[in-house]
């Protein structure tokens, strides 16, 4: 007569026991090993997943020599690379050392994951000195304790088209947004002669939520706007805000300086591809150095991103976000003692020379930057934009969230540019609808 | 008791097997509590493996599925999402607010996926009994042409996604190559297909092409069982192929047609793969079905507990749908066994 509930009770243990095990994760209670391989998640950061890895070896190479500890490397593209952590984290069942897109920094932090940079790690890697100020700032929250340490460094930079310049008469680069746009005019043309302009003078990636989201918050900032107030409030619609969007999403709607095809672009190097063509003669990104050389294209000049006025300081004067990659430990690691230790040859001198040249990305470690390869004009320009024009994207748990609303918002602004028109109430619209989901969520 | 109706199953087959004809009570008594344990454990003992897979596999996610609904589980309690803080029907009423922006999107999302579900379905049925009907009659080349039918079928869902995606592309896509430039329709202005209005139009157009061949096969089958006599005496009668048509096929096809129906929509009221691939993970405002308004609030806000309110509230509504339509239109079991 028991029987039935004997095997009831049976399957329910069963179920809560596994239930637990997933719950709990593996990793945790693993003694520490002295195994002597270490699992590395890298970022692509090259021109393929393949060429990534290439570039790494060497550096992992010299590790291994230095310290014996093996390392298995895997290369993550970047559409899987916030999914496959948040399963990891889930989980707790991850690598020993990761990169991460800087930007989720704060959010990651929160999950309470990855070891706090402090003690044995803030050691390992030198100390917070050693890093430019701005990179170092993205390794989580204000005031709080960072999970991240910056491992390379980006910054969006305006790249144009020498070529187009010549042709147009355009002896300088513009540095005002009111030139920007008076140079965007000269350079839309007609070349068919079909009575339609086939040669564009600006291009982006209309549907590319992140480079979006990175466009609402500069134009916000260069007119006096913020995403958040103090109080970490949305503010997504507040008038320089709606603003400095509107600037943005103009250069297809009303100053048709931007092919309507750019509002089905979603992947960064399809802008570029327009710049190389001669479809486009401007375009704002963070390293698209690499497509150039893979193209063998050499007709490019590159100048800061425009502001309100040439002079323009302080927020006003913010041309990029602080780009870049940072390097985190799993506080789930087994293998803690020899994570910290590639964490710290990562970000060592000579490695962050070697890395960065080979990835055309910028030395986050002052004494780097310093090196012969990064005195070229294009590396001096990126450099001075993220030490001195350049703000973290706002440092507050939800960052993701916001990326993802107000980059949508705009992705549909220009949609309904390249198909109709856009009024500033359509701009107003819109991120009001944008905010409102944020302060839902919050 | 409770139980005793559950032991009622390895009693009787325990029975079966038994060498005793007087099974019951008092002969319990006598056989060695051992021996009688073991003996009627066996069946559970059986489908104990498939139960705790069922359990595991199926039912257990489905409860999780339901119980993430009630909680607040974002990226921030992910690592710990077991104590993540119970907030009993808030996610509901956020996303049935129709003052809301999250409510408004939700309910007119549920009305566009009601209306492309019609419009899929119908259109999908239309060309798969017209292809099974024309197919039926025997001509040469029929097996080329079945065969060449079923392609979108074959093809796997996603390739054939990209491949359209690739020719509603506004700039140098293949439908605009033949619509303006070989046709000099709309004026040599390049409309867009997959922004604004025109995407939900291509979306639709999608999800035919690759629903349409199952229709089709199904239909097919079906009318393999309508004997030919019949259409020959209708034809001695003097009916018309119309009447033909009306009073013999789509009586004869109707059970096949009930199960069709329901499983078609079922699928299309639940697309995710063409607007996924199409748009990539947000469709524009015009075209967001159900499934893919779930994805953006789960994994695009990573508010999982809105998404799994979301995915019950569909869930229930599938639910009574099916039922409903399997009491009411679907054959009766008993008639048919």
């Amino acid at each position: 007569m028991k029987n039935p509930l004997k095997v009831l009770s049976a399957v329910a243990a069963t179920a809560a026991l596994a239930l637990s095990l997933s719950a709990c994760g593996g990793g945790s209670n693993s003694p520490q090993a002295s195994s002597d391989t270490i699992t590395y998640w890298a970022s692509d950061q090259g021109n393929s997943l393949d060429d990534t890895a290439a570039k790494l070896k060497p550096t992992l190479d010299r590790f291994t020599e230095k310290t014996g500890v093996k390392v298995q490397l895997e290369v993550i593209s970047w559409t899987d690379l916030y999914n496959r952590i948040l399963t990891a984290v889930t989980s707790g069942d991850g690598p020993d050392v990761l990169n991460i897109g800087n930007t989720w920094a704060v959010t990651l932090q929160e999950t309470g994951a990855f070891e706090p940079v402090e003690g044995e790690l803030l050691e390992a890697v030198g100390g917070k000195d050693r890093f430019l100020k701005t990179s170092w700032s993205t390794g989580g929250a204000e005031g709080k304790t960072p999970t991240s340490v910056p491992l390379y460094g980006l910054a969006y930079n305006m790249y144009y088209n020498t070529k187009l310049f010549k042709e147009a008469g355009i002896e300088k680069a513009p540095t005002t947004w009111d030139e920007f746009v008076a140079d965007a005019k000269k350079l839309t043309k007609d070349t068919n002669g079909d009575g339609k302009p086939d040669q564009w003078g600006f291009t982006a990636a209309g549907a590319s939520v992140s480079a979006n989201s990175h466009q609402a918050f500069v134009r916000g900032l260069q007119n006096g706007g913020t995403l958040f107030d103090k109080d970490g409030k949305p503010t997504f619609d507040s008038d320089p805000q709606v603003e400095g969007v509107k600037q943005f999403v103009d250069l297809m709607a009303t100053q048709k300086v931007m092919s309507p095809s750019d509002a089905e672009l979603s992947q960064g190097s399809q802008k570029v591809d327009n710049l190389i063509n001669g479809k486009a003669a401007m375009m704002f990104d963070q390293s698209p150095l690499k497509n150039f050389a893979a193209r063998d294209f050499k007709d490019w000049g590159v100048a800061p991103i425009p502001m309100m006025t040439a002079d323009a300081t302080g927020e006003r004067g913010t041309q990029s976000h602080v780009a870049g990659i940072n390097l985190s430990v799993f506080k789930n690691s087994d293998n803690k003692a020899n994570a910290i230790k590639l964490a710290a040859f990562l970000t060592s001198d000579e490695e962050q020379i070697a890395l960065n040249k080979a990835y055309s990305s910028l030395p986050v470690v002052t004494a780097a930057s310093s090196d012969a390869a990064f005195q070229t004009e294009e590396v001096k320009a990126k450099n001075d934009a993220l030490a001195n024009h350049s703000l973290p994207m706002p440092l507050i748990a939800k960052e993701g969230q916001m990326e993802t609303l107000t980059g949508t918002a705009i992705k549909n602004l220009f949609a309904k540019a390249a198909t109709g028109t856009v009024s500033e109430d359509d701009i107003r619209a819109a991120l009001k609808d944008a905010n409102n989901q944020m302060a839902a969520a919050q | 008791m409770s139980h005793s109706a559950l032991d009622s199953g390895p009693a009787a087959a325990g029975s079966a097997a038994a060498v005793s004809p007087e099974p019951g009570q008092p002969k319990a008594e006598t056989t060695p509590p051992v021996r009688k344990r073991r003996r009627s454990f066996l069946p559970y003992g059986l489908i104990l493996p498939a139960a705790i897979l069922e359990l595991l596999i199926h039912i257990g996610p489905m409860l999780l599925g339901i119980w993430i609904a009630f909680i607040s589980l974002t990226q921030l309690n992910l690592t710990n999402w077991l104590n993540a803080p119970f907030v009993g029907l808030q996610n509901f009423i956020n996303g049935l607010n129709p003052e809301s922006t999250i409510g408004q999107a939700f309910f007119s999302t549920v009305g566009r996926t009601l209306g492309y579900t019609i419009l899929v379905v119908g259109f999908s049925w239309v060309l798969g009994m017209a292809g099974a009907v024309f197919l039926s009659s025997n001509f040469r080349g029929r097996a080329l042409l079945r065969t060449f039918f079923l392609v979108p079928y074959a093809l796997p869902a996603y390739v054939g996604t990209i491949a359209w995606a690739f020719m509603f592309n506004q700039r140098d896509g293949a439908v605009n190559q033949i619509l303006v430039d070989t046709l000099h329709l709309f004026g040599d202005e390049r409309p867009f297909w997959l922004l604004g209005e025109n995407s939900f139009g291509a979306m639709v157009i999608v999800n035919v092409w690759q629903l349409w061949p199952f229709a089709f096969l199904m239909l097919m089958a079906a009318l393999q069982n309508v004997p030919t006599d019949v259409y020959e005496a209708a034809a001695i009668d003097g009916t018309t192929l119309w009447q033909q048509f009306r009073r013999i096929t789509l009586p004869m096809v109707r059970p096949a047609n009930g199960v069709l129906l329901m499983v078609m929509s079922l699928w299309t009221f639940n697309q995710f793969n063409v607007p996924f691939v199409l748009f990539g993970a947000t469709s524009p405002k015009e075209a967001t079905l159900i499934s893919p308004l779930i994805y953006q609030n789960s994994f695009g806000s990573w508010n999982f507990g809105l998404g799994g309110a979301m995915s019950v509230l569909l869930l229930i509504a599938l639910f009574i749908a099916s039922a409903f339509y399997i009491r009411m239109v679907l054959p009766k079991g008993a008639d048919n066994d």
